[in-house]
């Protein structure tokens, strides 16, 4: 490793995680960028990561982006995301409830209980708990909230939570149920929901999701070199392909963050930062 | 514009069938308007498609087929980016059959068109020259109609009495056929998992022959075990001299020394037991697995002869080969006295001193048999009189 190699940080949220950065690797060392990649367990780890300078470019959730650019802003630091994926535009998230439950609207959720996902998660909790409360209910007021955590401080990349809370609608537990739209054709499909058994009560507005966020202090010409690199890769390409598939793109776009407001409102309305940023000293 | 109705049909039920088939008929960039009453088809629709990437339109109302749309897609690229340089592995037919197919095509069925990027797999035996015969697709329809079922095939009700020492024969006999078509079904299943399936007609003929094998060693089994509860002894020696054949890791060699000599000698003892053997359980299973045998001689001579056509300098590595078995086994016993007398016994079929001598004629002729086979065998693939006497000679005492 030299000065001139571009570290990334990553979670690994799963096995197929090493695959896929080896796979980065690989095709970036081919086209001349000496990169390399840490993995952590946590997004609060990996943030904290980056302002330590453990790397230079961090693949980060749309929570993991919220608290790099919170503590950049007040650290007098620059956060800018750089790259995301082409399925990490425009996602809503989903209200489901059953169809023959007797719930038809969002106020008929008053005193009931909505399943949700990990605490931490911006699709299966955060954005559509800030879609019932900006309608008028408030959560832990106006319905109990059950969580469904699963792997903690992976910000809900792994879909298990939202999974148990869909499970939970059919076995009573809960009233209603949150997750990211394709989620909810994928237990449809898969039979956790039955086929025609649920109803979508609410659906948010378009948010985006995973971005390549950098720090002022980056290597302007490894990231400029790797920000090029990642636009130029092409599902044209039967090399390049098995790396989009298994990332689940179709390409790269360029980073915006346009798509991160109805989080920071979350994030703001629920205080969800507040551990964190305490952590680093930050109130 | 193309107007896709999907009715009441939802994507948890199949819809997206109707709506890929749908893009796919329109070209890259071109729209389709999905009209449909399914609830959530709106939340369903826009998630298929950005895993997809295809995107939304944002419609404007104007055309007919967008008016009342539940949604408007414009086609992405990426399906047919994955099949724009797809390549076909060869055609189907044998005259598709290619000399060396690509380690890419992998498992794809001959003919089929294989999307590029995938993982190439390991198949050491890929070129057609040392693996292909003419005749396996032949030979293969002739084993698919000619396999039996052992429970219906044999009578195993017909009388068998015999002199218990004949029995005893007979249950050391199979013991020893057992082992040697243990031999017989794991080499061929070894190269089986080597070869490019490409090769389809040699690659099918392969499983039907271990299959012929693990049918072999079912009634020569069922066949010890009818009157007896054990069954008779292994031999270092004879051990010995299948290990040759199990570690010999060329085909072609493979194929000479087990197929061409060792089966070749084995259709001989398998005839022998048919004629020879004291009961008709064993005169029946002898008789069927001759058959099967036949098909593996002749695969194996097929596919030399194929494989000599175009190198001649094969024919130099198949003496040495036999030479070296010869010198690897001159130091065990060979076909040892227990195998060798229960043949006697059992072609004598009776434990009298007249009968013994009859049976030791037989073995006698027998062994002369097997060798005239061979030498036979051997000329035809090119060897001369005297090289093919010479050779035949040095085959294992084994048998196989």
């Amino acid at each position: 490793m030299t000065s001139k190699t571009l570290i990334l940080g990553a979670v690994a949220y799963d096995p197929k995680v090493v695959t896929i950065w080896d796979g980065f690797k690989a095709y970036f060392a081919e086209r001349g960028l000496d990169f390399d990649y840490v993995l952590y367990s946590n997004y609060e780890r990996q943030v904290r990561g980056h302002f330590e300078a453990q790397y230079q470019v961090a693949w980060n959730s749309p929570l993991a982006w919220l608290q790099a650019e919170r503590v950049a802003r007040e650290r007098g630091r620059v956060a800018r995301a750089v790259a995301m994926r082409d399925t990490d535009q425009d996602l809503t998230s989903v209200v489901i409830v059953k169809t023959d439950g007797g719930i038809n609207a969002i106020e008929d959720l008053k005193g009931k209980t909505v399943g949700v996902g990990a605490a931490d998660s911006p699709q299966a909790t955060l954005i559509p708990l800030l879609h019932l409360a900006e309608a008028g209910l408030e959560p832990g007021r106006d319905f109990e909230v059950k969580r469904f955590d699963k792997l903690l401080g992976k910000h809900g990349d792994h879909i298990g939570g939202e999974r148990d809370a869909a499970k939970a609608l059919f076995a009573g537990e809960v009233d209603a149920c949150c997750m990211i739209d394709g989620n909810h054709l994928l237990f449809t499909r898969e039979g956790t929901l039955p086929a025609n058994g649920t109803r979508v009560l609410a659906q948010t507005a378009k948010y985006d999701h995973c971005n390549f966020t950098v720090l002022d202090d980056a290597p302007t010409d490894l990231i400029e070199q790797f920000v090029t690199l990642l636009l130029a890769m092409s599902y044209d390409d039967a090399e390049v392909r098995p790396l989009l598939d298994l990332e689940g793109l179709k390409q790269w776009k360029p980073g915006r963050v346009l798509g991160y407001a109805s989080l920071e409102r979350a994030v703001a309305r629920f205080d969800t930062l507040a551990p964190f940023l305490a952590e680093l000293g930050i109130r | 514009m193309l107007k896709l109705d999907l009715d009441d049909l939802s994507f948890a039920e199949g819809g997206h069938v109707l709506l890929r088939h749908a893009l796919r008929s329109v070209d890259v960039g071109q729209v389709v308007a999905v009209h449909g009453a399914a609830p959530a088809l709106s939340v369903h629709v826009a998630a298929w498609c950005r895993g997809e990437g295809h995107s939304l339109v944002t419609a404007d109302g104007e055309s007919a087929a967008e008016k009342d749309a539940v949604v408007t897609i414009r086609r992405g690229s990426a399906e047919s980016a994955r099949w724009s340089d797809a390549e076909r592995a060869g055609t189907p037919s044998l005259d598709g059959v290619v000399e060396r197919p690509k380690a890419s095509w992998g498992l794809a069925a001959r003919g089929a068109s294989v999307e590029r990027g995938g993982a190439a797999f390991d198949f050491r035996l890929n070129e057609k020259r040392v693996l292909w015969a003419d005749d396996a697709a032949r030979l293969y329809q002739q084993a698919v109609a000619a396999q039996w079922d052992p429970q219906s095939a044999i009578d195993w009700n017909a009388p068998c009495d015999l002199p218990a020492e004949v029995e005893d024969a007979v249950v050391q006999v199979m013991t020893y056929l057992i082992e040697n078509e243990t031999a017989a079904l794991l080499v061929p299943a070894r190269f089986l998992s080597q070869l490019h399936p490409h090769f389809r007609e040699v690659m099918q003929l392969l499983a039907v022959q271990t299959a012929d094998e693990a049918r072999h060693i079912e009634v020569f089994t069922r066949r010890a075990l009818l009157k007896r509860d054990l069954l008779g002894l292994s031999t270092v020696g004879g051990q010995a001299s299948l290990k040759t054949l199990v570690d010999e890791p060329d085909f072609a060699l493979s194929s000479l020394l087990l197929s061409v000599l060792g089966e070749g000698s084995f259709l001989s003892l398998l005839w022998f037991l048919n004629t020879h053997g004291p009961d008709p359980i064993t005169r029946q299973i002898a008789q069927l697995a001759a058959q099967d045998e036949a098909r593996h001689v002749a695969f194996g001579m097929a596919h030399l002869e194929h494989q000599l056509a175009a190198d001649p300098s094969l024919l130099e590595r198949m003496r040495s080969a036999i030479q070296r078995r010869h010198d690897a086994l001159s130091s065990t016993a060979g076909l040892n006295d227990l195998v060798y007398d229960a043949l006697i016994v059992l072609a004598a079929g009776a434990w009298t001193p007249a009968a013994i001598r009859t049976g030791f004629q037989r073995v006698a002729d027998l062994v002369q048999d097997m060798h005239s086979g061979r030498t036979r065998r051997l000329l035809r693939l090119g060897f001369s009189d005297a090289e093919a006497d010479e050779l035949s000679a040095l085959h294992t005492k084994n048998f196989m």
